[in-house]
């Protein structure tokens, strides 16, 4: 349980990291100061300033906000699509449209997913919305299985039945009973996802196909640092940690809300 | 005891060996890889860095300080009226293959490059050129359509070496040419070596083997360095990495200039950049130390015209274009522009424009310039902004030598090309008195400084990074070219 808590401490941190950015940070990052680059953390650059002289802890906010937004919005296509298809698959289970939904969705599953990340974003250049737009699809089979898998032991059980010889449509069973006794599977799915969202931005940013500059980015930031890693170690240890430190603190939320949420694994514990 | 002494004297004497012979192999990284190996047929400059004077030798050819000096061509004379060269070749030379070079080779070469359908990346050097006509096997007759003060310098250049019509078929895969290296093997995406030729006419070069490698990553390049895995490294990418070599007694770290005039390039063809007042805005509003410092670590020299500093013809005009933001935004006010406007900045992936575009993004942003940033691969840069001129900045350097005629050619990606200034051209392409040609030069200096036309940045430096007991390296890059024929280990 402690790295529950852990987990949401470190995720409400950046998060609110992220949402502060919109009004304030320490220093415009849009202005850049050559004169000052490189300079260590101390008390007016709390973690010191890069290759322009721009202050890293107004960039982190700013990369903050950027992997929040595109790992949210890529988990929500990934959820809006795959959820009602895993649904709709589960509702006519062993029919022609229950295969070819989910080798479909194997389709997608057996590409490298970065791989194909980057030929979307070679092919239709690089930004933000295509970084969005190619971890998103990546996502829809994740939910679409889960969804089908967790909705296929639903469709056998009683309370079903019932709906069932009431007359209620598939549609509305699926709407009515199935979803909201799927929910926390998804919310769990949708963390480890949302952790993994950030993870395939930075690589994006870090090869240079997500979001172009001036949009702040931790992969980015990373990138342009590596050459400067044996001058000003802090420029590229600032934006590593933050990945690294963000990334933990999803997990450990996605595990510890696992292990509360998830029948499964309680029904394991009692 | 036997055994003993005989171990202790092999020792001994293999360490004497060591010590005896010199290092007569050589490993050089450079960042680009040539797409083919034919100097006379492509574009990449990376041809002329691996093969220029190694392998290929044109009649003239540069030395290090950029001086142009006989090279396959022993002497020349030119007639009065300075349309005819005769070239005196050299007895003795022959190709790698063993065919003798001879006035055959060099009508074929220059015939080749001059034709119709040739794909010579700078036809221009050939283009007065009317006849070629061999007079006996080691004289060359070139008639010229008039007078051109360049010609000799031109037939120095990388595009104009000397090839043989025997070996012209595989010449992108298997160059054979008469320089003192001949080529051995090229594995693509690797290396590439050369061995010294025996047969060569001049001085025999120290070394005997040397191989090329190619290693575009800074931090790839940076550990090969130190590691020790390349024995020099010409033009290092991340200069921010060369204090760190210059404080390693194991490396020496050369700091030279190029012929790169590095400019922010702005479509004159386009509004809203065809108004002299918005491109004065525009150059007005950059501080050119913060792009060198920024973007290049402190390697480079600001220039206020396209041409190189080391010149001895070059103006500083520097005054022309201060860093003087408030005035940049009253010249965009009186363009009719006081809220400024948006447009693209496409950048190519060296590191001056990526950085330094990131900073002259912010710089504009100052006067209300709003720039879309876009990255490009040089391949979609050559096809959005050289050909299809579908940008509105980019930042590119400019490392041929001598090109400030470029401005003459109204298609040419930023689309110039004043009549004016195509006939100051002219007249410089006429004339062959050195102060006359000065004066001319200055003019067209002046020129394009004052009708804005680009804004010029700075002078690429170029930095080698080489093993403290290496010789001989070119310090400036006068012409694209890593030159091993006087490298030595010492």
């Amino acid at each position: 349980m402690k790295g529950l808590w852990l987990g949401i401490v470190i995720s409400v941190i950046v998060i609110a990291l992220a949402v502060i950015s919109f009004v304030w940070t320490p220093y415009d990052i849009q202005v850049l100061d050559v004169p000052n680059k490189l300079h260590p953390p101390d008390a007016t650059n709390l973690l010191g300033t890069d290759h322009f002289g721009r202050d890293i802890l107004s960039m982190i906010m700013l990369g903050a906000r950027t992997s929040i937004a595109v790992a949210l919005v890529a988990v929500g296509i990934g959820m809006a699509i795959g959820v009602p298809l895993g649904l709709w698959a589960a509702a006519r289970r062993g029919s022609l449209l229950d295969e070819v939904i989910m080798r479909g969705n194997d389709l997608i599953f057996a590409f490298p997913s970065l791989v194909i990340a980057i030929l979307i974003t070679a092919v239709f250049g690089p930004s933000a919305v295509n970084a969005i737009i190619a971890i998103g699809i990546f996502n829809i089979p994740v939910f679409a299985r889960l969804t089908r898998g967790a909705a296929l032991s639903l469709w056998e059980r009683d309370f079903i039945l019932a709906a069932r010889v009431c007359g209620k449509s598939a549609f509305r069973i699926s709407w009515e009973h199935i979803l909201p006794n799927i929910t926390n599977l998804m919310i769990v799915q949708g963390t480890i996802q949302f952790s993994l969202g950030i993870l395939a931005e930075a690589a994006l940013s870090y090869v240079g196909l997500g979001a172009q500059p001036p949009t702040a980015s931790w992969g980015r930031m990373l990138a342009d640092a590596q050459t400067l890693v044996t001058l000003a170690p802090h420029v590229a240890l600032v934006p590593g940690l933050a990945i690294v430190v963000t990334v933990l603190g999803l997990n450990l939320m996605g595990d510890g809300l696992r292990d509360r949420l998830d029948p499964r694994v309680r029904a394991d514990r009692t | 005891m036997t055994i003993r002494a005989t171990l202790l004297g092999a020792t001994m004497l293999s360490l004497a060996a060591g010590f005896a012979a010199a290092q007569t192999d050589i490993t050089v990284a450079i960042q680009l890889e040539p797409p083919n190996l034919d100097p006379t047929g492509g574009t990449a400059q990376a041809i002329d860095s691996v093969l220029y004077s190694n392998v290929f030798e044109g009649l003239t050819r540069f030395m290090a300080d950029g001086s142009v000096v006989p090279g396959l061509a022993e002497s020349w004379e030119i007639s009065d009226d300075g349309t005819v060269y005769t070239f005196t070749l050299r007895d003795g030379v022959t190709f790698h293959d063993g065919t003798t070079m001879d006035g055959e080779d060099v009508k074929f070469s220059l015939d080749r490059a001059r034709a119709e359908d040739s794909t010579n990346a700078q036809k221009g050097l050939f283009a007065g050129i009317t006849d070629v006509t061999v007079t006996d096997p080691l004289t060359v007759q070139v008639t010229l359509d008039g007078p051109n003060g360049m010609f000799l310098f031109n037939m120095a250049w990388g595009d104009a070496v000397i090839v043989a019509p025997e070996s012209i078929a595989d010449i992108a895969s298997n160059p054979v040419g008469t320089g003192a290296f001949q080529f051995d093997n090229w594995v693509q995406g690797d290396r590439l070596e050369m061995s010294r030729y025996d047969g060569y006419w001049g001085d025999a070069p120290a070394l005997e083997t040397a191989t090329f490698r190619f290693i575009s990553d800074p931090t790839a390049a940076f550990a090969a360095v130190m590691a020790e895995d390349v024995d020099a490294f010409v033009g290092f990418p991340a200069p921010e990495n060369l204090p760190q070599f210059e404080a390693d007694p194991r490396f020496q770290v050369l700091t030279g200039n190029t012929e790169g005039e590095t400019i922010l390039a702005m479509n004159n063809g386009m509004a809203p950049f065809d108004n002299p007042l918005v491109r004065q805005a525009v150059t007005l509003a950059i501080d050119r130390q913060a792009i060198i410092d920024g973007a290049m670590f402190g390697l480079g020299t600001p220039i206020g015209t396209h041409f190189a500093p080391h010149n001895p013809d070059y103006l500083d005009l520097l005054d022309n274009s201060p860093y003087d933001p408030d005035r940049a935004r009253e010249l965009l006010a009186e363009a009719g522009m006081p809220d400024g406007f948006t447009t693209t900045l496409k950048l190519p992936p060296p590191s001056y424009a990526r950085r330094g575009g990131e900073i002259i993004a912010s710089q504009l942003r100052e006067i209300g310039i709003e720039t879309e940033i876009s990255n490009v691969e040089w391949a979609q840069w050559l096809e959005e902004v050289f050909g299809n001129k579908d940008y509105g900045l980019t930042i590119v350097s400019h490392t041929e030598p001598m090109d400030i005629g470029i401005y003459a050619n109204p298609d040419y990606y930023f689309q110039y090309g004043d009549p004016a200034f195509v006939a100051i051209m002219d007249e410089l392409n006429a004339t062959t008195d050195p102060a006359a040609r000065t004066a001319l030069l200055h003019d067209a200096q002046m020129m394009i400084s004052e009708e804005y036309v680009n804004a010029y940045l700075f002078e690429l430096a170029i930095a080698t990074v080489a093993q403290a007991g290496l010789q001989g390296l070119w310090l400036n890059q006068p012409t694209a070219a890593v030159d091993l024929t006087g490298v030595s280990w010492n």
